[in-house]
């Protein structure tokens, strides 16, 4: 028989219950209020209509709709694209940085640099690279660099906006502009150009003057064919300016060859002087429209995704080199004595002995990564502009899109809520299996 | 003692001051202190943008009834949201702003908007039929529009229209010809802000308004016409003439779908300029004055967007606005909506700029400057006025960044040419949108 607890024993467990409860409350309300509630909630809500509290009864609609709707599916790819891409990147060059930094004696500088973005909100982060990333060179940083670069190797020209004001002055393979019409000596060509801006106008240009025919030569003005209102096409009139230092050419009619080239003067003239008999052609050299350079579309529909990839890893690369070289510092050194002690070489050392010793670090960095990455928001929300966020489209993004901006269906938002939960499971699971194998 | 005769003086001279200004208030509007209560009022406008300018409306209201109380919340532009979510949980404000036709719509259908059949005398009085419309779902009227953007308005550079010799052109053959003039002189003529999809659909509506007249146009706003009917096909084929002339757009095609509404017009107006014609709505102005060194008249200035179909169409006007609703029915909102549609509520607003009304008993010499005059005048004086089409639509076709009609008319400017695809895309999304929505 077993004796009935004494009234005393039975007081003392409940007391040690209430008092477990008294401090586990706080605790319980919050994370229900917090957590609890509301993810039960977005499940429950993931069912039914598009608004109001609970709306109406749909089923799994939601659902189908989320693996049917073009740009939802575009979030899909891409999250799917984030964790096939980010985690590893991320690891691998925090790895990199955390070995390299073992190595120099400025380490805790280089470190600090590398970790700040960890201290800019991932918002301004976005706000900030999307500034740096604008395709005209005269906003964006990262085109700017490449603007410098490329017109040490491709000068733009000085006209490069201009084109002709006169059919019969046209583009041809060569390059440049040629006037259709074959000339002899003593003849007269006039190269009209317009969409040239006052201000890029050369300095120093004065009123453009028509030559008068001279025997033996074929002379000619290269101008500015507008003045206020437009005027008349291919003829030079009083108000539009000659442009001087223009490349002029002289191609023979035959072969194209460039016979004789020429720069103009202030008033746009210029002069082939001692030709033979024949006919030739008139042309502006190419170097006078070489177009400057454009710069990448980074915020452009195909390159935005890769664009805000690399504003993130710059963000976390200091993350994950924290923690490794955390990971590296608590190393055993004498196994790697051991192997240079045996011959190995820095990169056999580094690949048989450092990465396996650090690997649960490694795998640390990139589960959280994965979830980081899943999750990932704010910065594409900041960094894509309008026009190309369908195209950098994620799964959270996405949720709020169609559950708060425009949309308000919250039926679908709670749905690709619910989905994205799914897909975080597994990793967290992972991730609290690892932490208590570690414990 | 002496402080409390202090106190003394002062409560007497507090009382002989309220028993003569409500004597005042009594002679002039009998019975109005009778009203009290307190109104809540969730509004988009905020410190930097209005408030101050709607406290100054308040206080008007204040001095007919001094005893309501309008509490204005200002919410910002997370207010349509903000707004859903009070609703859907059963605690609206008494009172709010809404931009959009479409929600407008929704929360009548709802039934969660109380009707203001009381304003429709003073309404009708003040206002053109188009604005009573405007408020009015299935029979009801429901919404104020107290404050209102003219949306058919082109900003220009004076400068670089005069680099180019053109004037301000009347006509959209006029506007086509002094583009052309305009590249010639070196300045692309159009800066067009393509990165947020609501420029575009406004360059469309004003458009489609200017061929075809407001009511075709409202049937196209309800889908009562679909969007792949040839009128669509014409405004769409008009706009190409704009958008498909790349060469003639600061930046291109492909870095107009970059810049945002701002950017296109700093591009306009900074010197050198990088395109000499915005086409957007009067709050332009505000933009230009705030991020540009341009000055009104001889660095900036604006006019009426082009005719396109000679006649009445001309003269319409499509505006954005600010719908005022009530979620709730008492004597003192009664008294406030019926005040906000008197003159003296938008001249408390409209003398400081910044504001336009269809109230027609607001005199052209209140705005504070010339252009001012010149975009708002013409929303009092005009008898066909149409809402921003987009902003009718259900918000998932109207109202989406980077989806629905925003997106499908950034693939117009992309892609100029491929007219008939961009009407199956509008349409289907149109379809879907409206399909949800019943």
């Amino acid at each position: 028989m077993v004796a009935a607890p004494t009234p005393t024993a039975e007081q003392g467990r409940l007391g040690k219950y209430l008092v477990g409860a008294v401090f586990l409350a706080p605790a319980l309300i919050l994370l229900g209020v917090w957590m609890v509630y509301p993810v039960v909630y977005t499940i429950v809500r993931s069912f039914f209509g598009e608004s109001g509290f609970i709306g109406t009864w749909v089923g799994i609609d939601n659902y189908r709709t989320l693996f049917s709707t073009h740009t939802l599916l575009t979030a899909i790819k891409n999250n799917a694209i984030w964790v096939a891409v980010v985690p590893a990147v991320v690891t691998a060059i925090g790895l990199v940085f955390a070995v390299l930094t073992e190595r120099i004696s400025w380490s805790v500088a280089f470190k600090t640099v590398v970790f700040l973005p960890m201290a800019i909100s991932a918002f301004a982060t976005g706000v900030t690279w999307r500034i740096m990333y604008q395709q005209d060179p005269g906003l964006g940083a990262v085109n700017a660099l490449g603007k410098t670069i490329h017109n040490v190797f491709n000068p733009p020209g000085v006209l490069a906006q201009a084109f002709p004001s006169i059919p019969a002055l046209h583009t041809t393979g060569g390059g440049g502009l040629v006037l259709k019409a074959p000339l002899r000596p003593g003849g007269v060509a006039l190269l009209g150009l317009t969409g040239i801006a006052p201000q890029d106008v050369p300095s120093g240009a004065e009123q453009a003057v028509k030559p008068a025919a001279s025997q033996g030569d074929i002379v000619g003005t290269v101008w500015r064919d507008f003045k206020p209102g437009g005027g008349k096409a291919g003829v030079v009139e009083k108000g539009e300016l000659g442009l001087p230092g223009v490349t002029v050419q002289l191609r023979d009619a035959q072969t194209g060859k460039v016979v004789q080239s020429s720069k103009s003067a202030a008033d746009g003239t210029f002069d082939f002087k001692n030709l033979g008999q024949g006919t030739y052609n008139a042309a502006i050299g190419p170097s006078t429209f070489a177009k400057p350079w454009g710069g990448f579309a980074w915020l452009g529909p195909s390159l935005i995704t890769a664009s805000i990839m690399i504003a993130y890893i710059w963000i976390w690369a200091g993350f994950s080199m924290v923690v490794i070289a955390a990971g590296l510092a608590s190393m055993p050194r004498d196994v790697l004595e051991a192997a240079r002690t045996d011959g190995a070489t820095e990169w056999q050392v580094f690949r048989r002995v450092t990465v396996p010793l650090l690997a649960p670090v490694l795998s640390v960095v990139f589960i959280t990564m994965i979830i980081n990455v899943l999750k990932v928001f704010d910065i594409v929300y900041a960094l894509a502009p309008e026009s190309t966020q369908a195209n950098a489209n994620v799964i959270a993004l996405a949720m709020y899109r169609t559950a708060f901006q425009g949309g308000q269906n919250f039926g679908v938002g709670s749905a690709i809520a619910v989905f994205l939960f799914l897909l975080v499971i597994p990793v967290l699971a992972l991730n609290i299996r690892r932490f208590r194998r570690d414990i | 003692m002496t402080r409390k005769r202090i106190a003394l003086v002062g409560i007497a001279a507090l009382a002989l001051f309220v028993a003569t200004s409500a004597v005042a208030n009594v002679k002039s509007h009998t019975g109005t202190s009778a009203v009290s209560g307190t109104i809540t009022f969730d509004g988009i406008w905020t410190a930097s943008s209005g408030q101050k300018q709607f406290a100054d409306v308040i206080k008007a209201f204040n001095k007919l009834y001094p005893n309501v109380k309008v509490n204005y919340k200002p919410v910002g532009n997370d207010l349509p949201t903000v707004l859903a979510t009070a609703v859907a949980g059963g605690h609206p404000p008494d009172m709010a702003d809404i931009a959009q036709p479409g929600t407008v719509a929704q929360f009548a259908k709802q039934g969660k908007l109380k009707p203001i059949t009381y304003a429709r005398g003073v309404m009708a009085k003040n206002f053109a039929p188009a604005w009573l419309a405007l408020g009015t779902y299935s029979g009801k009227l429901y919404a104020l529009t107290f404050k209102a953007a003219n949306k058919s308005v082109v900003w220009y550079n004076v400068p670089a229209f005069k680099n180019a010799g053109v004037q301000p052109p009347k006509t959209f053959t006029q506007l086509l010809t002094a583009a052309k003039t305009l590249k010639a002189s070196g300045t692309p003529a159009y800066s067009i802000g393509g990165a947020d999809g609501w420029t575009l659909t406004d360059m469309f509506e004003n458009i489609y308004l200017r061929t075809f007249g407001a009511a075709k146009y409202n049937a196209l706003s309800q889908h009562k016409i679909k969007w792949t009917d040839p009128s669509v096909a014409t405004a769409l084929k008009t706009m190409a003439k704009i958008v498909g002339d790349t060469g003639n757009i600061a930046g291109g095609s492909s870095g107009a779908l970059q810049y945002g509404f701002n950017d296109s017009v700093t591009n306009a107006f900074a010197s050198p300029p990088k395109g000499a014609m915005v086409f957007e709505a009067d709050f332009v102005g505000g933009v230009i004055t705030s991020s540009t060194k341009a000055k009104p008249r001889t660095g900036f200035n604006t006019f009426t967007w082009p005719q396109i179909t000679p006649g009445k169409n001309a003269s319409a006007v499509e505006i954005g606005g600010d719908l005022f609703v009530t979620f709730r029915d008492t004597p003192a909102i009664q008294a406030f909506v019926k005040f906000l549609a008197t003159p003296a509520a938008a001249i408390a607003w409209a003398k400081q700029g910044g504001f336009g009304t269809g109230n027609k008993f607001v005199a052209a010499s209140v705005y504070p400057d010339p252009i001012t005059r010149a975009t708002e005048a013409p929303i009092g004086q005009a008898k066909d006025v149409v809402f921003d089409m987009s902003d009718q639509q259900p918000p998932a076709f109207g109202a989406t960044t980077g989806q629905g009609e925003w997106g499908i008319f950034q693939q117009f400017l992309k892609s100029p040419n491929d007219i008939s695809g961009i009407q199956q895309k509008l349409e289907s999304a149109a379809a879907a949108a409206y399909k949800k929505a019943k």
